[in-house]
């Protein structure tokens, strides 16, 4: 019941938060000066007539007080409707759905590579702390956490994409693949697409996993029931494996589910340098053309999902250390 | 001179004799590929989004997209001279008041439905009431034909830029039967769904912050035409990633507006890079001014900065020296430009000089500039240097982006100094220059209005008798007058002539090069691979 009552009560909180952040974003955008009816009759869009602008205007009721629109927004957000956009001609969720995978698809793929080789980089330096291997990853995490996503996206285009030409230049998919083309042959293409944006993504935090796991171990390797295990005459992979890792993993978890909310951030920048096709390019975008509806809803599914992270990282988190779990009253 | 003679003889021609049917109404049949050479693929970058390829209710951009999926009546040769494409022949009255013209007999829409009288009508009238550019159509009164394909115009006036106005850019011709349904064009679901058009190629898919697909159009009236089988738009917003996806090979083209990519570009063998393009469409940044404001509504403050200005340091900082020169509103390249018009040429001391006659103490002035495209930072920082040397201090006031400087320099009362905003000309004076001088034109809210608030009455005069002057030689009169007096005026410098240049690889051929650029017709582009 405890435990109970304590889930539904970090919900609530999580509700809340999410309000606040809809209405947050809502007045940010809204207190900007101008509006998507003034981008959609400027520069490459198109001039457009006073007429045109004033309908446009009526039709979005953007000529109505922010408040009022803001009550609006939120009682149609509490009806799963975003709105429409004017820029896009569609409603918002149309736009936004098919994103969604591409994102995540990303968004996993590099947090796996990171994770994955993080977590096996840092646990090899970490058996053998003073040797060559140890130091370099030391460089190597403050080389990888100071570079910007973009500019590692760009270098490894022109390394891979350019010069070697082994990896493609940007987007999901090969435009020319053929219609008929089988599913695995999609499959495969989409994995070619996804190489250079994972590890652009990834490295950054592959970084930070792997100079964390490192010193997690550091530490774990040190612990008296390692010793114990040891003295037991347990093999060294089952030692590290089946005991250390476990309890060396924790910050890691901890860590993850903050990063996440730097994923998204970081999908931005790459999504736009690879073109690949998610929410994080439609947000540029979105940005650039002041299509707020969909900006709005980026923002929202966004935070939502970091909430969400979090809280599940927290619950992880739990279950990995049983010492943190709540016992039943007795 | 051959583009300007040619023009000269345009209207009259027309008004005369009309043009004729064409067997062949191709505008590159001397190029055309063998049979095991047609089809394919072509991939093109591009960097600007669009929001629907429906040029009848909005310009910019999406005209690249629309060409390829609606057809004109007609289209524009290198020499600007009508050529048939929907429309096969057509002649003026006598008066100039109405205009007749046959539609192809095999003209169809992608549905299958007959392109007629009806769909041009419909297309004029949806044009007039949504298109910003009010002066393309305002003389026409009618379309009369209905259901057939022998059409007129009917014209309140005489119209000499009526026939720039029937490109496939600015009317593309859209089905009546699938728009007229009473829903507000503008927010139409059949712009961007299900989309019917009349042009070469289909729409197959489309997401304007993405991608564009289209497929060859098999039913398309022209014989033989399109060469490709596919066209594929990728939409890119960061301009290095189109640069090396173009170097990469998986773009055959790309769209390129100057700068450092062009020389880099221009040094790969593998590609070619060509400035042939989009002349009509006539780009010119302007360095606009504010009249209403006390620092510079005296018109030798404003000849003052003309004179600091630099070109050749500008062109070389700011675009690589890739452009050109530029002194009037009308772009250069365009047979109403006058050759001989005077240019303030760089003159420090002439520029101090007027300054002083001014009784203009050393003083700040603002200048607002869009932080993207990123090289109007450079632009601004090379003009704040420059009139530091006439002893104008300049401040740089930064916006995150165009929308937000276009609010400020068109908003009520608006206090701004100088801005950096470019403008296009739109193939004719009537429909893209008027606009940034009338009188009537000076609009709260409006981007791309008379946003100097200039207002001479003289040339008010001039340029209402040059829209109406269907005698090409005297309207060109006209506006080398107009051009003069608005250069004597100064409400805003021309920065330069914006050339827009094509990348691509080495085996493209008929590449997009007319006057309208890859905003005209991609159906005799081929790839010899």
């Amino acid at each position: 019941m405890r435990q109970a009552s304590k889930i539904a009560k970090r919900l609530a909180e999580a509700a809340l938060l999410i309000l606040a952040v809809i209405v947050f974003n809502f007045m940010l955008v809204h207190l900007a000066p101008g509006d998507v009816v003034d981008a959609l009759s400027s520069g490459a869009f198109g001039d457009a007539s006073e007429e045109v602008n004033a309908r446009l205007r009526e039709q979005l009721k953007l000529d109505e007080p922010v408040l009022v629109q803001l009550c609006a927004y939120i009682g149609n957000v509490l009806q799963g409707d975003f709105g429409y956009s004017p820029v896009a001609k569609a409603p918002v969720m149309d736009l936004i759905l098919p994103r969604v995978a591409p994102t995540l698809l990303l968004a996993i793929s590099s947090l796996a590579f990171a994770v994955v080789l993080g977590v096996a980089i840092g646990t090899y330096a970490a058996r053998r702390p003073e040797s060559g291997f140890s130091h370099s990853l030391t460089v190597f995490s403050l080389i990888g956490f100071a570079m910007p996503v973009f500019w590692t996206g760009l270098l490894l285009l022109i390394v891979f994409g350019v010069w070697l030409q082994w990896l493609p230049i940007s987007g999901m998919v090969n435009l020319r693949l053929p219609r008929d083309a089988t599913l695995i042959e999609r499959a495969l293409d989409v994995g070619h697409h996804l190489i250079l944006p994972t590890v652009s993504l990834g490295v950054i935090f592959l970084a930070s996993f792997s100079r964390l796991a490192r010193a997690s171990m550091l530490e774990v390797l040190q612990s008296d029931y390692v010793r114990t295990a040891r003295a037991k005459g347990l093999p060294e992979r089952t030692v590290l494996y089946k005991h250390a890792l476990r309890n060396g993993l924790i910050p890691i978890v901890t860590i993850l589910g903050m990063e996440f909310g730097v994923l998204l951030s970081g999908a931005i920048l790459v999504e736009t340098v690879f073109a690949w096709p998610g929410l994080g390019r439609l947000a540029f975008t979105s940005v650039l053309t002041r299509d707020t509806s969909v900006l709005l809803a980026i923002l929202t599914l966004v935070s939502v999902t970091v909430i969400l992270a979090n809280a599940l990282t927290d619950i992880v988190y739990r279950l990995i250390d049983p010492r943190l779990r709540v016992p039943e009253a007795t | 001179m051959k583009t300007r003679t040619a023009l000269a003889t345009l209207v009259g021609l027309a008004l005369a004799q009309g043009a004729t049917a064409q067997d062949d109404p191709k505008l590159r049949a001397d190029n055309v590929p063998p049979e095991d050479r047609r089809g394919g693929t072509l991939v093109a970058g591009q960097h600007i989004t669009v929001t629907h390829p429906i040029g009848t209710v909005a310009s910019g951009m999406r005209n690249i997209a629309g060409a390829q999926l609606n057809a004109g009546l007609i289209r524009l040769n290198d020499d600007y001279e009508p050529t048939p494409y929907l429309a096969t022949s057509w002649e003026f009255s006598d008066d100039g008041r109405a205009f007749s013209f046959e539609l192809h007999p095999e003209a169809r829409f992608h549905d299958g439905e007959d392109i007629t009288c009806t769909d041009v009508a419909f297309s004029v009238k949806t044009s007039q009431e949504n298109h910003p550019f009010k002066t393309m159509f305002t003389p026409v009164t009618d379309v009369t034909g209905g259901d057939s394909k022998s059409c007129t115009m009917m014209l309140d006036s005489e119209h000499p830029a009526l026939l720039t106005a029937l490109s496939p850019g600015l009317l593309p011709i859209i089905p009546e039967h699938v728009f007229n349904d009473g829903q507000d064009m503008q927010s139409h679901p059949r712009l961007t769904a299900d989309v019917v058009g009349s042009g070469p190629f289909k729409l197959v898919e489309w997401d304007g912050n993405d991608l564009i697909r289209f497929e060859r159009n098999d039913d398309f009236f022209i014989e033989g035409l399109p060469y490709l089988d596919e066209i594929v738009i990728d939409i890119v917003a960061d301009p290095s990633t189109l640069a090396l996806g173009l170097e990469s090979g998986q773009y055959d083209m790309a769209s390129l507006w100057s700068g450092d990519d062009i020389v880099a570009a221009e040094a790969n063998p593998n590609l070619k890079v060509i400035d042939k393009g989009f002349e009509a469409i006539g780009s010119i940044p302007f360095i606009q001014m504010n009249l209403r404001h006390p620092n510079l509504e005296d018109v030798r403050v404003r000849q003052a900065l003309a004179y600091g200005y630099d070109f050749d340091q500008y062109n070389s900082l700011v675009y690589a020296g890739q452009h050109r020169r530029q002194c009037g509103g009308i772009q250069s390249q365009s047979p109403f430009y006058n050759p001989d018009a005077e240019c303030y040429e760089h003159d420090i001391e002439k520029a101090r000089a007027l300054l002083s006659d001014a009784g203009y103490e050393e003083g700040d002035l603002t200048i607002e500039v869009s932080t993207y495209p990123g090289q109007l930072q450079t632009a601004a920082e090379v003009l704040k240097q420059q009139w530091s040397k006439i002893g104008v201090n300049v401040d740089i006031d930064m916006h995150p982006d165009e929308v937000t400087m276009l609010s400020e320099m068109t908003a009520e009362d608006s206090d701004y100094q100088i801005g950096l905003v470019g403008l296009w000309n739109w193939g004719d004076p009537v429909i893209g220059v008027h606009r940034s001088y009338n009188c009537d034109n000076r609009k709260v809210g409006v981007a791309f209005s008379n946003m100097s608030w200039y207002c001479n009455e003289e040339v008010d005069a001039l340029l209402a008798e040059a829209g109406a002057e269907l005698d090409t030689e005297k309207r060109k009169a006209l506006y080398f007058q107009a051009t003069d007096l608005i250069n004597e005026d100064v409400p805003v410098i021309y920065a330069s002539n914006e050339v827009w240049y094509t990348r691509m690889q080495q085996d493209v051929q008929n590449p997009p090069d007319g006057v309208w650029g890859w905003m005209d017709s991609w159906a005799e582009t081929w790839i010899d691979r």
